[in-house]
């Protein structure tokens, strides 16, 4: 119902007609917004486990998170997308045989979208994370060792449920990126809405007519993204309202 | 797997003729983006509302949508329209090198715009009433206060900026472009070596990802050395 309105404003908007292809839209959205959702997901523990690692005494660790976020925040995310989908074949393959299985493996454009964008969402992520738990007072920290913590103790009960307030507004601003690059795994054929609009463009020879219907459908991904992301700013600073 | 190094050094080469591409396009689309990206910033901080309408909606549209689209849009979109297939744009508009240059252009001068807003609206007021009371005009003021003290303050980001875009022009190869990705996927259908190719792309981008850092610090220091020298006499003191 919802879609079949949502088509036919965008009919009367820009007074293009999308053919009986305005479905086909609708589905590849709801494939960009499970992509993107999953990616935040895996993505946000990427960008623990690598603020973690950066803010380690471990200098391995250190080593581990460093040339984690510079090789891929120096990479295309495309090529990042085609890295793992092309390469995750004869990586894989190579370790099946180890065990005596020949035959030919490759990871499902999913899976292989999800890898992508939440590796490289968490490369940025980590920042993130670093700059908010350091903005944390070193006392806190050290009162939680006082009372006898361990390290994991005082991350779960002090350090976390503050970083989420500090941290929220870079992620907020990482996920409308992410969203925007959701559109690369169309390139390792993921019928998502970039795909989809490109499978109408193939019938209809209408090009403009639905890259543009596409945008828009991102656009308004973005503006619910925004509103979503400004709802839980202020429910994360509700202790903060007019406290400065 | 076998790993194998010698493609790697085999194609060298051709994948830094692609990386010359990606260079060219970043560079171009660079310089024309932050020419088109001054009118929209001027626009945007102006007070009047109509003029602000159209760089608000230029600046949401070109950052809410992703560069794909956009560039597919230019590609494809504009053999759509007969108007624009007769019309004397159309030589242009049929070479993916030129949809390349100007999607990128103005994708990045959406982008440009909107830092330079932030950064002109963060001059201190202070300053511009002094020049309004040495009683110069608006053009002049422009020229010798406002856009010298805003390409200092926003010069960081616009080097994230252009980081971006260099990750971005990574796009082009999607309209069949030979840069550096594109070299790499062509080179990869023939020889089944994605690891070590995409490893090499990967790493040649990073090399000149470092470059266009270092040369931004560069011109940080060029923008903003009227706040070394205030600092240096500082650190002498300290050695006292």
């Amino acid at each position: 119902m919802a879609a079949d309105a949502a088509i036919a404003v965008y009919k009367l908007v820009f007074s293009m007609d999308l053919q009986g292809f305005g479905h086909l839209l609708v589905e590849g959205a709801w494939v960009t917004i499970q992509l993107a959702l999953c990616s935040l997901f895996v993505g946000l523990l990427l960008g623990l486990l690598g603020a973690a690692a950066k803010l380690s005494s471990s200098k391995i660790a250190n080593a581990i998170g460093n040339g984690y976020t510079l090789f891929v925040r120096g990479m295309p995310e495309l090529l990042l997308v085609l890295t793992i989908f092309f390469g995750s074949s004869a990586l894989l393959m190579a370790i099946a045989s180890l065990f005596g299985y020949d035959e030919y493996i490759e990871l499902s454009p999913f899976v292989a979208g999800v890898a992508a964008l939440s590796i490289a969402f968490g490369a940025y992520a980590t920042e993130v994370f670093r700059g908010a738990m350091q903005e944390i007072p070193k006392g806190q920290r050290e009162a939680a060792v006082a009372l006898g913590m361990t390290a994991f103790q005082t991350f779960r009960r002090i350090t976390l449920p503050q970083v989420w307030r500090l941290a929220l507004p870079g992620l907020g601003n990482l996920f409308l990126v992410l969203l925007k690059d959701t559109a690369l795994v169309s390139v390792i054929g993921l019928n998502e809405l970039m795909r989809q609009a490109s499978v109408a463009v193939g019938y209809t020879k209408e090009p403009f007519t639905f890259y543009l219907a596409a945008a828009m459908v991102y656009l308004l991904l973005t503006c619910i993204s925004m509103l979503g992301l400004y709802l839980l700013e202020r429910h994360a600073n509700r202790g903060y309202q007019g406290a400065r | 797997m076998n790993w194998t190094w010698d493609v790697i050094f085999e194609n060298l080469p051709k994948l830094l003729d692609g990386a010359l591409l990606t260079l060219e396009l970043v560079l171009i689309s660079g310089l024309i983006g932050v020419m088109l990206s001054l009118p929209l910033a001027l626009m945007r901080v102006s007070k009047r509302r109509w003029l602000q309408a159209f760089p608000f909606a230029y600046i949401f549209f070109f950052r809410g949508t992703p560069l794909l689209i956009q560039i597919f849009l230019v590609y494809y979109g504009a053999s759509q329209f007969d108007v624009i297939r007769e019309s004397a744009l159309w030589p242009i508009l049929r070479e993916p090198y030129w949809c390349a240059i100007i999607t990128f252009a103005l994708h990045t001068a959406a982008y440009i715009a909107e830092l330079l807003r932030g950064a002109i609206q963060s001059i201190p007021k202070g300053e511009i009433e002094a020049a309004k009371a040495l009683g110069m005009s608006y053009p002049l003021m422009l020229r010798r206060i406002i856009l010298p003290r805003a390409f200092g303050i926003m010069m960081p980001a616009y080097g994230n900026e252009v980081i971006l875009m260099l990750k971005g022009s990574a796009l082009a190869s999607t309209i069949t472009l030979l840069d550096l990705t594109g070299m790499a996927r062509t080179i990869i259908a023939r020889t089944y070596t994605p690891l070590e190719i995409f490893l090499a792309a990967g790493i040649i981008y990073l090399i000149i990802s470092a470059l266009i850092i270092g040369l931004f610090r560069m011109l940080e220091n060029h923008f903003n050395r009227h706040q070394q020298a205030r600092e240096k006499p500082q650190d002498l003191d300290a050695q006292h």
